[in-house]
């Protein structure tokens, strides 16, 4: 797949590398070069410095061409937009922004953004681990972890 | 009416200034809490000390009830997000948007916020009327669709300068509307030839905007 990713900090450049190393076409954006060090050593896709909610720099990304885009930015409102640029004007079928805010998480997904807040994600993993209740985290666990000790073992 | 105004900077206060002036109730948003104190010493309170991208502060400051809520923050993708919850969960009746840079006028209507105010418009209208020779100038987006409307200028030199529109290669879904050649409107079809001097219209796909530049300009 042609995946095109705004954001290049932890999030961005881990799922880059993930979806790279799985022999999809990348192409990660971010405002500042200092944050393509985020990346994983042998990356093998394709950065582009420049503001990810910009017209002229989604186009130079590809995103007319992308089945799919990430917006992982810090900024919610960055995100949204990014998404919707993405969704409305691009038609990319799957696009999914990182919404911090719950509430601005909740109002976009009945407007056909899929958001993603970490708030209410690693929320809810960190008291259902409190609680016991392994079942809510099991696969997620396992497959962060497996992906933690790969990155840890590509250090050496 | 009763406005609320989201961003406090000078475009954000001297605007609060102007409707309260004119006997407008107002409610500002400002964010930074020195910047609010600084506002609220000038005009009374009428500030609340919240960002508006945030839908409860949006309801704090009675967008429910306001008949307009206006977004001159800095910031492009804030002023959209804030225009966006004020229609969408406080069915505010009017949006209006600033935007910063002058392509996001088209971006902010495609997305539903059909108004909206670019300075950098505004100055550079008045410093030329005219678009360059050899311009490549998006016009507007057409609302309800993700199709916007372009003018070009065809001047020596411009590599599709005597070719028929056939043998542009434009993208599919894109369209010459019109040619505009010595003051007449000319009918254009495949055979068409462009000649220098041409300005035509063009109606092109949004995402397809850099293909329409390609075709006529090389």
């Amino acid at each position: 797949m042609n995946i095109v990713i705004v954001g290049c900090g932890r999030v961005g450049a881990f799922l880059a590398g993930q979806l790279d190393k799985a022999g999809h076409a990348v192409t990660i954006v971010d405002l500042d070069r200092g944050s393509f060090v985020h990346l994983p050593q042998g990356f093998g896709g394709t950065t582009l410095l420049g503001n990810g909610t910009d017209l002229e720099v989604l186009r130079t990304a590809g995103i007319d061409k992308a089945d799919a885009v990430f917006a992982l930015t810090q900024g919610d409102n960055r995100n949204l937009m990014a998404a919707q640029i993405a969704r409305q004007i691009f038609g990319v079928k799957r696009v999914i922004a990182k919404v911090n805010d719950p509430i601005r998480a909740a109002l976009y997904r009945a407007h056909e953004i899929s958001t993603v807040s970490r708030t209410t994600i690693l929320g809810t993993l960190l008291e259902a681990m409190l609680m016991g209740d392994a079942e809510v985290g099991k696969v997620l666990i396992e497959k962060s972890k497996a992906a933690e000790a790969a990155m840890a073992g590509e250090l050496g | 009416m009763y406005f609320v105004i989201a961003g406090g900077g000078e475009v954000g206060f001297h605007l609060a200034k102007a409707l309260l002036e004119s006997s407008h109730e107002v409610m500002l948003l400002e964010s930074d809490r020195r910047r609010a104190q600084v506002i609220e010493e000038k005009l009374g309170s009428v500030v609340l000390n919240a960002p508006a991208d945030e839908g409860r502060y949006q309801l704090e400051a009675g967008c429910q009830r306001a008949d307009a809520v206006i977004a001159v923050t800095g910031e492009d993708p804030a002023n959209l997000i804030i225009c966006q919850l004020a229609k969408w969960k406080c069915n505010v009746p009017r949006v209006i948007a600033r935007v910063n840079d002058p392509k996001n006028e088209i971006v902010f209507k495609a997305l539903g916020i059909d108004e909206t105010i670019s300075s950098t418009r505004v100055i550079m209208n008045v410093i030329e009327q005219e678009l360059p020779s050899g311009g490549f100038l998006p016009l507007m987006p057409l609302t309800g669709s993700h199709l916007e409307l372009i003018e070009a200028e065809i001047a020596a030199g411009t590599p599709s300068a005597g070719k028929s529109i056939g043998s542009l290669g434009l993208p599919e879904g894109a369209a010459i509307g019109g040619i505009v050649r010595k003051g007449a409107v000319v009918h254009a079809d495949d055979t068409t030839k462009l000649l220098v001097g041409d300005r035509i219209v063009v109606l092109s796909p949004t995402k397809d905007e850099a293909g329409v530049r390609k075709a006529l300009f090389g």
